[in-house]
């Protein structure tokens, strides 16, 4: 059984990565796409982040130099990632529920990592009092406000009527899956390891290959939901979670100007080439291939001198 | 249907519509101003065209007569919807088509940032991810056959009705991208209703006539989707000048097709028609700046629309080849947009990533500019002359996706003494509800429902704006500098007779420049003309 566990724990964790790593792959392979910015753009520098402003409200912009500040964008992220602060702003009585499901996590991936940490200390005999003693607190923190947050999220959209409508088995599963997983989790905590040695040892066994048996049923349905949930997440819209960072520097903070750049002419190049097949009249009506050739092609002028 | 029970399942139900926004449920005005009744949508247009989302038709997709008629909608659709996800056919759009369908976490947050929900009365249909999640249903279906999809992503039927609805959905929203600034995720749905317009007019060819056949045709035939040849816009300008000369006291002389000057200009042609006092403000205030410049009359060249960016990428791409090969001709140093907000993001931001070398003219927004002329010293001004209430609506296009914010109220603060802000206003503003086309259409019932519905938040905010100069007895000013809001705050201003009751004008912002030049005679602006 625990030699079971171990090997699901390997499985999960190369799934987990694979799937992260194919979600990414993929984004980044996608073509160039056009800019689609969204202000306020937090790395303009000159005092214009704090009210949304650009370079582009310069004469002349291309030929100035470009102040950008990467503290700013730090700070806005911070908020948003410590802080949640979109949905502080915009829908507050979703932020009270959804605010501890997230720092939970955050708490419980902060535990997972010094776990990490103590065990590779334990590895190497030292005894890492102070990491383990972060291990200690995070651990059960994390898992207690995930659950706040999970069942609160979950009441929310069995009773909001609004959220309802969006809501689908898929959402009422995640938020099952996650209250389940950590009421394990605290279960075990309380009642099977309250200093998180065996989870010390498990980890140990993973990094060294030795995969020391344990025995006890709690402890390795633990593990098990663990390991299920997290290679989980990337195939849901929970990908978000790192999918996000794509979301707003590649695409709503992406305001990086075309200023004779070989490296963006080069792809533009490359999507102009690109074959279009779109069926209606006045694109397809007239026997040209290329976007480069549908474009720059003015089927009115040359109907006007057919005539 | 009670907009309460609307689930998204119903789109696809043989109701005779989907849902109706009642005069009661609509979010209410400040000064208890009048509702005008609106117009039932007329009988020939229900006979012709799949009226049966609500009560009005702007995409009007024509209706099927037939089952296989029924069907070919939605086989049509679908083979669109494919091409959406296809990185060739969708380059442009692709990647952040892609990551809204998959991130969204359903949690409504954007819904209260829209105007076009909160001014229904929070009516579902009107809720930003209410389309978006229809869409995404069925992409996840029936394209990316997802296993499970009805239980993991929840259930859409798909029929004609799904998709004639979803097409003309998609023309409720004004893609002015106020709910995408809200998502926690970065998600945009506005993106999306751009995205399904796509699929109507490149797969379906279907497209709303004003945007279509007589915008963007218009404009490659012509020159211009005004239907004005070069030579008639070129007449009409040069009247204009004498026109203005006379009024202004101001000699002027617009230049057109001067080659190697620095700047070419292009206006919003419907200017020339509808606003020639904001033709000839510009031309004085760059005659006495002294500047090197131009207008040019190639095709397109001397009108900036480019209403590709609200519904095709194709139409997109052609127009903006066409302003950068009539800069090309010229010679010119750069391109400077006028007063038109949707011709700034087309030509200087989306076009960065679409125009091929030796097409990438130098391109920028006339309002920096207009600012430095101001700041310079070059023309005298006496404020006073515009010494009466002015509020600033900020076109979406020029601020939330250009970030172009401060220019325009250091031109407010240096020449307009009683300027005040509307509440929110920057990158935050709300849309004026003509947004995404919207404005020019003045057909059936539109102009009601854009006067009730998607203008509502925007001339509340322009009331509250004024609430310490109530009165028909205090003139009063809305700077919209953008030809497409400033149609519509016309249009909310007659609508609710505002002109009348309250002395309410509305304008650009070089006529309140030129209202305040020294050298020009007094009264440039005035509340007789409307
Ligand atoms: S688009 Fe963003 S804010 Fe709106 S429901 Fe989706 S995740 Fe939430
Ligand atoms: S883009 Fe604007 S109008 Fe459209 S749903 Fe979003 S906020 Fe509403």
């Amino acid at each position: 059984m625990s030699l079971f566990v171990y090997l699901i724990t390997y499985a999960g964790i190369v799934i987990f990565c694979a799937a992260v790593l194919k979600r990414i792959i993929s984004y980044i392979n996608n073509p160039m796409h056009v800019r689609w910015e969204l202000y306020p753009v937090p790395h303009e520098g000159g005092g214009k982040a704090e009210y949304g402003g650009s370079y582009l409200e310069e004469v002349d912009w291309w030929k100035k130099p470009r102040e950008t500040s990467k503290i700013n964008e730090l700070k806005v992220m911070a908020a948003e990632i410590l802080g949640l602060k979109a949905v502080y702003e915009y829908n507050r009585p979703l932020w009270f529920v959804t605010y501890p499901f997230h720092i939970g996590l955050y708490f419980t991936v902060m535990f997972l990592v010094f776990l990490f940490i103590g065990s590779i200390a334990g590895l190497m005999g030292i005894e890492a009092l102070t990491i383990m003693a972060i291990v200690k607190f995070t651990g059960p923190l994390g898992f207690i406000l995930t659950i706040c947050g999970a069942a609160g999220l979950l009441y929310k959209r069995l009773t909001d009527e609004n959220l309802k409508i969006y809501s689908s088995i898929e959402h009422y599963f995640n938020l099952i899956l996650f209250i389940v997983t950590m009421g394990v989790a605290v279960l075990t905590w309380l009642f099977v390891d309250p200093d998180f040695v065996m989870a010390k040892t498990f980890i140990a066994g993973l990094i060294s290959f030795k995969l020391t048996g344990i025995s006890n049923p709690l402890f390795l349905i633990q593990i098990f939901l663990i390991v299920a949930t997290i290679t989980y997440i990337p195939f849901t819209h929970m990908s978000h979670f790192f999918m996000k960072y794509f979301l707003y520097h590649d695409i709503r903070w992406d305001d990086k100007p075309n200023i004779d750049s070989p490296e963006t002419n080069a792809k533009i190049n490359v999507v102009l080439n690109y074959p279009i097949t779109w069926s209606a009249e006045h694109i397809a009506g007239h026997g040209k291939k290329t976007w480069a050739e549908v474009a720059t092609f003015n089927p009115e002028a040359q109907t006007e001198k057919e005539q | 249907m009670s907009k309460k029970s609307l689930t998204i399942n119903d789109v696809s139900k043989a109701s005779p519509i989907l849902t109706k926004v009642d005069n009661e449920d609509l979010m209410p005005l400040p000064w208890n101003i009048k509702e005008k009744e609106s117009k039932d949508i007329a009988e020939g247009i229900q006979n012709d065209y799949a009226c049966i989302l609500d009560d009005v038709s702007v995409l009007n997709i024509p209706k099927p007569k037939t089952k296989e008629e029924e069907q070919e909608l939605v086989d049509k659709f679908i083979s669109g919807m494919k091409k959406s996800f296809s990185r060739t056919d969708n380059w442009t759009f692709l990647t952040m088509l892609e990551t809204t369908m998959e991130n969204c976490a359903k949690c409504n947050t954007c819904s209260d940032a829209c105007h076009l929900y909160e001014a229904s009365g929070q009516n579902e249909m009107y809720r930003p991810n209410y389309r978006t999640e229809i869409f995404r249903r069925i992409y996840k279906k029936y394209v990316k056959k997802e296993p499970f999809s009805d239980l993991r992503n929840g259930k859409v039927d798909l029929n004609w009705r799904t998709i004639a609805r979803l097409g003309e959905m998609s023309y409720r929203c004004n893609i002015c991208r106020r709910c995408a600034q809200a998502c926690p995720i970065g998600a945009d749905n506005a993106l999306v209703a751009r995205e399904i317009r796509k699929i109507f007019s490149q797969e379906m060819g279907i497209a709303p006539p004003e945007l279509h056949k007589g915008g963007s045709v218009n404009q490659m035939r012509t020159g211009s989707s005004t239907q004005m040849n070069a030579m008639v816009a070129k007449d009409n300008v040069e009247f204009i000048d004498e026109d203005f000369a006379e009024e202004t006291g101001y000699e002027f002389h617009t230049p057109w097709d001067v080659e190697g000057a620095d700047i070419l200009l292009i206006h919003n042609a419907g200017e020339i028609m509808a606003w020639p006092d904001n033709i000839a403000a510009f031309s004085i205030i760059f005659e006495a700046a002294g500047l090197s410049w131009t207008l040019s009359s190639e095709v397109a060249g001397y009108d900036s629309i480019n209403y590709g960016v609200f519904y095709d990428d194709v139409q997109y791409a052609r127009t903006a080849i066409l302003h950068a090969q009539a800069a090309k001709k010229l010679g010119v140093k750069k391109i400077v947009l006028a007063e038109c907000g949707h011709a700034h993001k087309a030509l200087t931001v989306i076009a960065d990533r679409v125009l091929p070398e030796g097409l990438q003219i130098p391109r920028e927004s006339c309002f920096p500019l207009l600012r430095d002329i101001v700041k310079s010293g070059k023309i005298k001004f006496d404020p006073s002359r515009n010494n009466f209430p002015v509020t600033l609506h900020d076109p979406c296009n020029v601020t939330r996706l250009m970030g172009i914010i401060k220019p325009q109220r250091e031109i407010m603060k240096e020449l307009c003494p009683q300027f005040r802000e509307m509440v929110p206003n920057g990158p935050h503003n709300y849309c004026c509800g003509g947004g995404s086309g919207f404005a020019i259409m003045h057909r059936n019932n539109i102009g009601d429902w854009r006067n009730k519905v998607t203008g509502r938040k925007k001339i509340s905010q322009i009331l509250n704006a004024f609430s310490d100069s109530r009165g028909p007895e205090i003139e009063k000013y809305v700077c919209a500098p953008c030809s497409n809001c400033k149609g519509q705050i016309r249009d909310l201003i007659e609508g609710y007779e505002l002109l009348d009751k309250e002395q309410l004008t509305y304008g650009g912002i070089v006529e309140l420049i030129v209202n305040a030049m020294v050298d020009v005679n007094p009264g440039f602006i005035n509340w007789e003309e409307f």
